[in-house]
């Protein structure tokens, strides 16, 4: 027997990964404005994913309140560019104060359990969506515009916001990636696996879970950035809208919680959705609640978790495995 | 004066409250478990009792009381369904499930109904209209008055439902501890789709006094949601009177909110919501307690 983490298609499919990644950074100088725009929805989408499963899939942490995050960094955007900042760098500016403003959040929320912590972080997002309401500066609730991204000819302001979404995209995914892979990593799955029985292991569970929830208001709060920037108008309604937290769950759900590749391959599913029912009716809404209820109940480790456990596929290897040596490389 | 008629309107905006939140706490005290569509089950009892009044005129009083059998089927259904599944795998999927069906409620109200914005309060006669005028600055409503006096009766029944009846203490044995209720031969699956049962019509009834005293729409749900979930945590979960304190608690702070500037109404009521999680730290207690 021997400890394993590389195989041969997880070695190939990191590289094509990372190949991609490369391709991606070419789209902007191929394709016409409006598939760089949809295709910086589907890298926003999958940034998101990744982030609420980095909360509930390794920390337990069901949080219906992501979209305060998304709102403090589109709102950032708009507000450092409106005190004169040249937009890309308030980008960065907003992706830092969502970052920094879940940390003084997080002393608070990571105390709650379970029922309490969902609607907790829910109730902290009414928060901050009312006392954007009630700031004229940021167009109290009609919402207001990125103006300052005007100044950018249209067809390059797209080919730098998407390369933006790509950066930010590889950032977190390979921040998310090597952080699971490390000896933090292997904490944080015994926390997945079993929270008490981790703790009793001498894991600092309460730590731990701190990290990935900084870690998810970074990424977050620079999915708002990019939405902003994607949209260039934001309002109060549909920023904060608990329906970023649906997308996130069914993302995460029929994708695999708890699984690196799951949310991706979630997120390339609602993208593809979303592309065929463009009208995005309420009978589309009514299939994404009903698939995540049906998976959460049916089949809990959702596409991904299951042909990874039908196959022992590992494709982005976070974990490592017991294989036998006798002949070849078969899986124990 | 102004502040004393704040908190008497606060008294009974919390009522409401506290009936909305009352089949929450009794979900959470039985099973332990939240139910994310709470809200708009209340908003769909809403909306079955505004489909009887539209098609037969009766008052939407009489139309909730053809309605409650309705309801109390489909939370027998919803247990079996949705419920008694999730219970079996980790303390996330309840969440994860119930969050979904608060989607598919919530688009299927819409597609049914439009997003028009509905009221029963035309339809509900005097009730609506009539108030006393206790002096200049403070009026009581009759309404409001209804609703506090059926919030008391709805707690005071189920104070007597579990502590004197045998399926009472059946739900109370439950609540304490399932599989050493089970070994004496209680049937857990039956209470918790009593349990289910009683919160769906404690739900509608929400509903009904939300169609009565404001307006609908397929959306309300969330709201009403947050509202009841907050009651319940101020007032101590897994206490069913805390529940009812808790709900009265936030409609005060919310009328003393909306009595500085009316935009604060929903603010201060998060605030005192935070305030208590902060003091707490999110240890609430995990029985079904009940004062003896």
């Amino acid at each position: 027997m021997r400890v394993q983490r590389w195989t041969r298609t997880s070695k190939a499919f990191t590289g094509a990964t990372v190949a991609l990644a490369a391709l991606l950074a070419t789209v902007p100088l191929l394709f016409e404005a409006s598939v760089v725009q949809r295709l910086t929805n589907l890298l926003i989408l999958v940034l998101l994913a990744a982030m609420w499963n980095a909360l509930a899939g390794y920390g337990g942490l069901l949080s219906v309140g992501q979209q305060a995050f998304i709102g403090i960094g589109a709102y950032g955007t708009v507000f450092f560019a409106g005190l004169g900042v040249s937009p890309y760098p308030a980008m960065v500016l907003a992706t830092l104060l969502a970052g920094a403003v879940s940390v003084p959040i997080s002393l608070f929320a990571l105390r709650l359990r379970a029922a309490q912590f969902a609607i907790g972080m829910w109730v902290i997002a009414e928060v901050i969506s009312i006392l954007v309401r009630l700031d004229q500066n940021l167009g109290a609730g009609t919402g207001i515009s990125l103006l300052q991204l005007n100044q950018y000819e249209p067809n390059f302001r797209q080919a730098y916001t998407f390369w933006l979404a790509l950066g930010f995209t590889v950032i977190f995914l390979a921040a998310l990636f090597f952080l699971l892979r490390s000896p933090l990593g292997v904490s944080l799955q015994a926390i997945r696996d079993d929270e008490d029985a981790a703790r009793s292991l001498g894991v600092r569970v309460a730590a731990r879970k701190r990290l990935l929830f900084v870690l998810a208001g970074f990424g977050c709060g620079a999915a708002g950035v990019l939405i902003v920037a994607n949209t260039l108008f934001i309002e109060p309604g549909s920023i904060f809208s608990v329906q970023w937290s649906a997308y996130m769950i069914f993302m995460v759900l029929v994708g695999g919680l708890g699984t690196f590749e799951g949310p991706i391959l979630g997120a390339i599913l609602l993208f593809a959705i979303q592309t065929n029912f463009t009208q995005g009716g309420p009978w589309y809404l009514v299939g994404l609640g009903a698939t995540a209820a049906l998976f959460a109940l049916v089949l809990p480790r959702g596409l991904w978790g299951t042909i990874e456990e039908r196959l022992g596929l590992r494709l982005l290897p976070v974990g490592y495995r017991v294989v036998e040596v006798k002949g070849d490389e078969r899986t124990a | 004066m102004t502040i004393v008629n704040a908190v008497v309107q606060g008294i009974f905006l919390g009522a409401f409250y506290a009936v909305l939140a009352c089949g929450l706490s009794i979900m959470f005290g039985v099973m332990r478990i939240i139910n994310l569509a709470h809200g708009d089950i209340a908003v769909l009892g809403a909306y079955v009792v505004f489909v009887i009044v539209e098609s037969t005129g009766m008052s939407p009083f009489i139309a909730f009381i053809v309605a409650l059998p309705v309801m109390i089927v489909l939370g027998y259904v919803l247990q079996l369904t949705v419920l008694e599944r999730s219970l079996k795998s980790g303390i996330l999927t309840p969440l994860l499930a119930t969050f979904g069906l608060s989607i598919v409620i919530q688009n299927l109200l819409l597609i049914r109904f439009s997003p028009d914005v509905r009221s029963l309060g035309g339809n509900a006669g005097a009730v609506t209209t009539s108030s006393w005028q206790i002096t200049s600055g403070l009026s009581v409503s009759a309404l409001g008055v209804v609703i506090l006096v059926v919030a008391v009766l709805v707690f005071g029944a189920l104070q007597l439902f579990l502590s004197s009846t045998r399926a009472g203490w059946r739900m109370r044995a439950t609540a304490e501890d399932a599989d050493a209720a089970e070994l004496v031969g209680i049937d857990s699956r039956g209470v918790y789709a009593r349990a289910t049962a009683l919160a769906v019509a404690i739900a509608a009834l929400g509903g009904l006094f939300l169609a009565i005293r404001s307006v609908f729409d397929p959306l309300s749900g969330p709201t009403q949601l947050i509202f009841a979930f907050e009651a319940v945590v101020i007032g101590g979960m897994g206490s069913l009177w805390g529940t009812l304190l808790g709900g009265l608690a936030l409609g005060v702070a919310q009328t003393l909110g909306a009595n500085i500037n009316p935009e604060y109404s929903a603010l201060t009521g998060h605030l005192l919501f935070l305030v208590v999680l902060v003091v707490r730290f999110g240890g609430g207690r995990l029985s079904l307690r009940t004062a003896r």
